[in-house]
């Protein structure tokens, strides 16, 4: 029981980065804009959350360097993208590599110094209650604030206006411009909140789980975000989900690492890449659940005619 | 009386063309007003000029009055514009209220604003249900979302891009009895058509455009559609040359029963689908858009492969299993509808154009595609089919829509079809293209080969098919003769509410088909 | 005083000239004042970077043995971007080639034969064929998404990797460093010269870009891949094969990345190890963009990138500058690159203020 718990608890942990990026790619996605480099966006925020706290800046405001750093390159993208229409295969790829060389030029120095990392809190009555207090009530502050912006992201798609216009731009940019919205710069918007979205997860990695700067520390994570917006169909309930199976996949694979599996502790590395791609596949077989939320302009660069 | 709309000296330039030239009008309170030219001379330009959605290079625009500054689709609304597009600007995965939410001003009131939806529906006769998914909504009841979403905000001056090209004859009858209301009301309406009989019946005055150019203004209630044709395209347009066909023995090609689902949640399936064209006709397929058109030309065409190979038979073959390039070597010919894109490759050449099908022609050796052949044979078909073009290196997005027509359309002659199938091929084509196209259309199916053409616009199939058959919601009716039928039963059978017609030497037997 | 972008009629040839080197003039642009503000004289720095490295034989033999697996890559990706297949995954498909080759070299029973070089040839494009068709059969048969599903693909290779180099193919020898024991002499390419490292393999390079060139250029299937990717209703308009388009995209850049990972296992290292590639797979997706997915163009662009790597290892050497900077140049190059390439088919005008 005990073993379960701590399971389900480092489960909703280790899933808490993966909310954070692939909340704010599923924005963008949604108003019909791919960006690739989220992987460079989170290292980006993960490196500068590192270094305004070794600057000796409190803890909120090297969370905020990191989802400004994101946001800022995440305009990197935006600027190629939307303005320069440039491909935004290629655009996304560049602020990939972009994204982990700065990385690494701002965390050189800071490897392998432990952060004094954000802690649990404790909820006097909720956090005592036996099993449910441990299971539910004795997180960081950040990881309650993921399901904060889940809400936040579901009711803003679903609820306002704005939203409804947000989705309408991602399905036609071109009607959308017709009757009088501003495409590009909704898009940007939106560009900029899953580079803020994306900066927070790196930062939750380097500030909160890890929690020191290891070049590279987001191991793919970024990647898998983008596969779990597929995986979700575009529809934020199934982001949650898909977060905690790769959570949990993760810490399935650290546990069974931990027991001494008879078996190389590569293969079980390997699990949750793999089970991204098996998870991918069972997806996309059905295209037709896939086609329902799907932003048909996904992708495609966008010029106001005129 | 204040014009409700005023302009003066318009001018529009795209990178190569002169699209609006210096041009004047003026709209009264309450009068329909037709912007008439034919396809490429301005008006949709123009009309977005008005509505602020594409700034103008020179001129001013007058509202009641007072000059427009600074404009856009926001002041367009400030000031009562509203336009109807031809193409709708409504989103598919929302439904009918939330589109319409969209383009109101301030929050959002989804019941509230459903209310009011139902209210000017009625008011109106417009019946609409706000809570449907667009994709659900066929091309007519999409229109009028469009109508609603204008009339919701009490509009000053309506402008309506070419309504009626989606719709039945009855629906147009609707659509202007609606009309005739508001312009009672008040209500300016600027009315975009190349259709003459239509702007005679419902407009009050009338402006014409040509090459961007005013070329005229009447009272076209007064004028002859000879006299507003001449001046809509310069000179008399060539008589069809139609000579009477001598049919083949056998049909060329045959769709026998054919069912298929759709690709797309927005698509048509087609049901139970037969017809049968002998060389020597032109057999049209007429239908409001998006009935089952594209689905059935994919189908035929094989860019959709169908599940049996016997559910299309050339030739006495069964090709229901082939892809389009195995079927066209067999002799099936396709002119789509969309040329950039489909017909042709946008940023590419026309020599390398000509490779897209004409690579069988011998351009291709072990491997190596031969681009002097290409050339050579792009140039032939320049020539031959009057293509304007600067020559084989000519992009193909260079080209107007006519020109681009003729080229996809002499391309595919050149590979000797036994049956082409041609979808929409007039559709944004000038007039004097659209006759060469039609001629040439006739012509081929003269000298014995089977033509298919797929065309929204009746008057067009009426000019130039032998006969006919109308697809409604994926079905396809038996054929009539065009000799025997009229405008009028072909509509009423394409909003699927008219009497089957007899099929040659069936009892006749009338059905009403459910909608 | 406003700009205003305006759409050209045509493409205009001579800014498909001039795009590249604005973009490398504001790349040095900014470097220089990026160099500025961490405290170096940029006119060392630049010169360090970019001229350096080329005074010396070494210099240019290292110069063209990291140009060449970074071109040879980039003109197998090339093939496939043109058809719009996203291979993103050539760094694994690169690693399984280079351990397929080592495997060969080190334990095929015909250690001794002159065909044991071709043998490890043959094995490493064939594993990155292997690696690669696996993300082609998800797509062509089950609509997966390759971009994904290649990019998981390289984290698995670097973990057989990384399980082979400590595990059983440790070399016994090797002090437990994870590395394989080094490939015997027949498994290796001959170098031009006993006293640089650049050797015979860049032969193979110099093939795959002619024939990249012929197929992308002047083939019949190459036009119709890049008619599938230009405008994919016109190829099923004609009837091109979209699988075909989507194998041949995805094996042609798997065979490529897995013969360039043989080539620098039996080239400049000789054995295996976890570092088998300095993220070659990664940049040569940049080297197929900065060449415009043309093969001439990729041979510029796989230079130019490869004088980056050796630039950022000659400032961090004589001027201690980190090795990042290296990375960091590579984006920022791409990011111009991108960018310019806008004005090959739009024009800035500047535009008065005009009421209407």
């Amino acid at each position: 029981m005990d073993l379960f718990i701590s399971m389900f608890a480092a489960t909703i942990i280790a899933a808490t980065p993966l909310i954070f990026a692939a909340l704010g790619e599923l924005v963008v996605e949604k108003s019909g804009v791919l960006n690739l480099g989220i992987e460079g966006m989170m290292l980006v925020g993960a490196a500068f959350g590192v270094w305004a706290h070794f600057a000796g800046l409190p803890m909120i405001v090297a969370l905020a360097a990191a989802v400004l750093a994101g946001a800022a390159a995440s305009l990197l993208f935006g600027v190629l993208a939307l303005t320069f229409m440039t491909n935004q295969y290629a655009a996304g790829l560049a602020l990939a590599i972009f994204g982990t060389g700065v990385s690494a030029f701002i965390g050189r120095g800071f490897g392998s110094t432990p952060v004094d990392a954000i802690q649990p809190i404790h909820l006097p009555g909720l956090s005592d209650i036996p099993v449910i207090g441990a299971m539910f009530f004795q997180y960081d502050p950040l990881v309650y604030f993921s399901f904060v912006m889940f809400g936040a992201v579901s009711w803003f798609l679903y609820r306002t206006k704005a939203g409804l216009a947000l989705r309408a731009i991602g399905e036609s940019p071109d009607s959308a411009h017709a009757i009088g919205f501003e495409v590009i710069k909704i898009r940007y918007l939106a560009v900029m909140f899953g580079g803020a979205m994306a900066g927070l997860g790196g930062a939750y990695l380097s500030l909160v789980y890890t929690p020191l700067w290891v070049e590279n520390m987001t191991a793919g994570r970024g990647w898998i975000a983008l596969a779990l917006v597929v995986f979700a169909a575009w529809r934020p309930k199934r982001v949650i989900l898909g977060a905690w199976l790769f959570g949990g996949m993760t810490i399935l694979q650290l546990q069974g690492q931990a027991i001494g599996l008879k078996v190389p502790s590569e293969l079980l590395s390997a699990l949750p890449y793999l089970a991204t791609i098996a998870v991918l596949v069972l997806i996309s077989r059905n295209r037709q659940a896939m086609a329902l939320d799907f932003p048909v302009s996904l992708a495609q660069p966008f010029r106001p005619k005129g | 009386m204040t014009p409700r709309l005023e302009l003066r000296g318009i001018s529009k330039s795209y990178p190569g063309v002169l699209a609006n030239d210096d041009i004047s009008l003026s709209v009264l309170p309450g009068e329909i007003h037709a912007v008439l030219g034919e396809n490429g001379a301005g008006k949709s330009t123009l009309m977005k000029i008005i509505y602020g959605a594409t700034p103008a290079d020179a001129g001013q625009i007058y509202c009641d009055g007072k000059a427009v500054p600074e404009h856009g689709p926001a002041v367009s609304r400030e000031l009562g514009i509203e336009m109807v597009y031809q193409h709708f600007a409504l989103f598919e995965s929302i439904t009918v209220v939330e589109n319409i939410a969209l383009s109101m001003p301030g929050k959002m009131d989804l019941k509230g604003l459903a209310l009011r939806i139902r209210e000017v529906s009625e008011r109106y006769g417009l019946p609409i249900d706000p809570d449907r998914l667009v994709l659900s909504l066929s091309v007519g009841e999409r229109q009028r979302v469009e109508i609603v979403r204008c009339l919701l905000r009490q509009p000053k001056l309506l402008i309506l891009d070419e309504p009626t090209s989606v719709l039945t004859p009855q629906a147009v009858r609707k659509l202007f009895e609606t009309l005739r209301q508001l312009s009672d009301e008040g209500c300016s309406i600027l009315y975009i058509s190349h259709k003459l009989d239509e702007v005679r019946e419902l407009c009050h005055s009338a402006t014409v455009l040509r090459g961007g150019k005013v070329t005229g203004e009447t009272d076209p209630r007064q004028a002859t559609s000879a006299e507003l044709a001449r001046m809509m395209v310069g000179k008399d347009l060539p008589e069809m040359m139609v000579e009477p066909s001598e049919l083949s023995h056998m049909p060329l090609l045959s769709v026998n029963n054919l069912n298929l689902a759709p690709e797309t949640v927005t698509g048509t399936s087609l049901k139970a689908v037969s017809l049968e064209v002998f060389g020597g006709e032109i057999v049209g397929i007429a239908g409001v858009s998006g009935n089952g058109q594209g689905e059935l030309a994919a189908a035929i065409s094989g860019e959709k492969i169908t599940s049996a190979a016997e559910d299309i038979v050339l030739e006495g073959r069964p090709i229901g299993h082939l892809n389009a390039g195995r079927r066209r070597d067999l002799g099936l010919g396709f002119v789509p509808e969309e040329r950039l894109g489909r017909g042709a490759v946008p940023p590419y050449e026309l020599s390398e154009n000509a490779l897209l099908t004409a690579h069988r022609l011998g351009m291709v050796k072990h491997g190596m595609a031969n681009r002097r052949k290409a050339r050579d044979f792009a140039a032939d078909v320049i020539e031959k089919y009057n293509v304007k073009a600067s020559g084989p290196s000519a992009k193909a997005h260079g080209l107007s829509g006519g020109n681009l027509q003729k080229f996809i359309m002499g391309r595919e002659i050149e590979l000797s079809p036994k049956v082409l199938l041609v979808s929409q091929p007039t559709w944004g084509v000038d007039v004097g293209a659209a006759a060469y196209v039609r001629q040439t259309l006739i012509d081929l199916s003269r000298s014995g080969q089977a033509v298919i053409v797929i065309s929204e616009e009746l008057e067009e199939l009426f000019e130039i098919c032998d006969r006919l058959y109308v697809i409604c919601n994926g079905e396809l009716t038996p054929s009539l003769n065009r000799a025997d039928t009229n405008v009028e039963e072909v509509g009423l059978l394409m909003t699927g509410t008219g009497s089957k017609p007899a099929a040659p030497d069936v009892q006749t037997e009338s059905v009403r088909y459910a909608v | 005083m406003l700009f205003k972008i305006e759409a050209r009629a045509e493409p205009s040839r001579e800014m498909a000239i001039a795009a590249p080197l604005i973009a490398t003039g504001l790349t040095v642009v900014i470097s220089s004042l990026f160099f500025l503000s961490l405290g170096y004289n940029p006119f060392v720095t630049l010169y360090t970077f970019f001229i350096e490295p080329l005074t010396t034989m070494n210099g240019i033999s290292e110069w063209l043995l990291k140009a060449s697996p970074l071109i040879l890559i980039a003109c197998g990706l090339a093939i496939g971007f043109r058809a719009n297949v996203w291979n993103i995954g050539a760094e694994g498909q690169l690693i399984m080639g280079a351990v397929a080759a080592t495997g060969v070299g080190l334990f095929a029973p015909w250690q001794e034969s002159p065909l044991l070089l071709p043998s490890m040839v043959i094995a490493g494009m064939l594993a990155g064929i292997a690696w690669a068709a696996i993300p082609a059969f998800l797509k062509d048969r089950m609509n997966t998404n390759e971009i994904l599903v290649t990019l998981m693909l390289t984290y698995v290779a670097a973990l057989v990797l990384s399980y082979l180099v400590h595990g059983p193919w440790r070399d016994p020898e090797g002090f437990n460093f994870p590395q394989t024991a080094l490939l015997p002499y027949n498994g290796m390419f001959e170098v031009f010269d006993y006293s640089y490292r650049l050797n015979t393999s860049i032969f193979f390079t110099g093939i795959v870009v002619a024939v990249t060139w012929l197929f992308t250029e002047r083939s019949f299937m190459g036009y119709k891949m890049s008619v599938g990717g230009v405008a994919p209703a016109a190829a099923k308009f004609a009837g091109f094969n979209a699988s075909a388009s989507i194998w041949i995209g995805l094996l042609a850049s798997g065979a490529a990345a897995g013969l360039a990972g043989m080539m620098e296992a039996a080239g400049p290292l000789g054995q295996l190890s976890p570092q088998i590639s300095p993220g070659y797979g990664f940049a040569a997706i940049i080297v197929a963009f900065i060449g415009r997915l043309n093969a001439f163009g990729i041979v510029l662009g796989g230079l130019l990138l490869s004088l980056l790597y050796l630039g950022g290892e000659t400032v961090q050497m004589s001027l201690g500058l980190p090795s990042s900077i290296a990375l960091i140049f590579q984006g920022m190059l791409l990011f111009f690159l991108l960018a310019s390439n806008f004005l090959i088919n739009f024009r800035i005008r500047k535009t008065a203020v005009r009421a209407h």
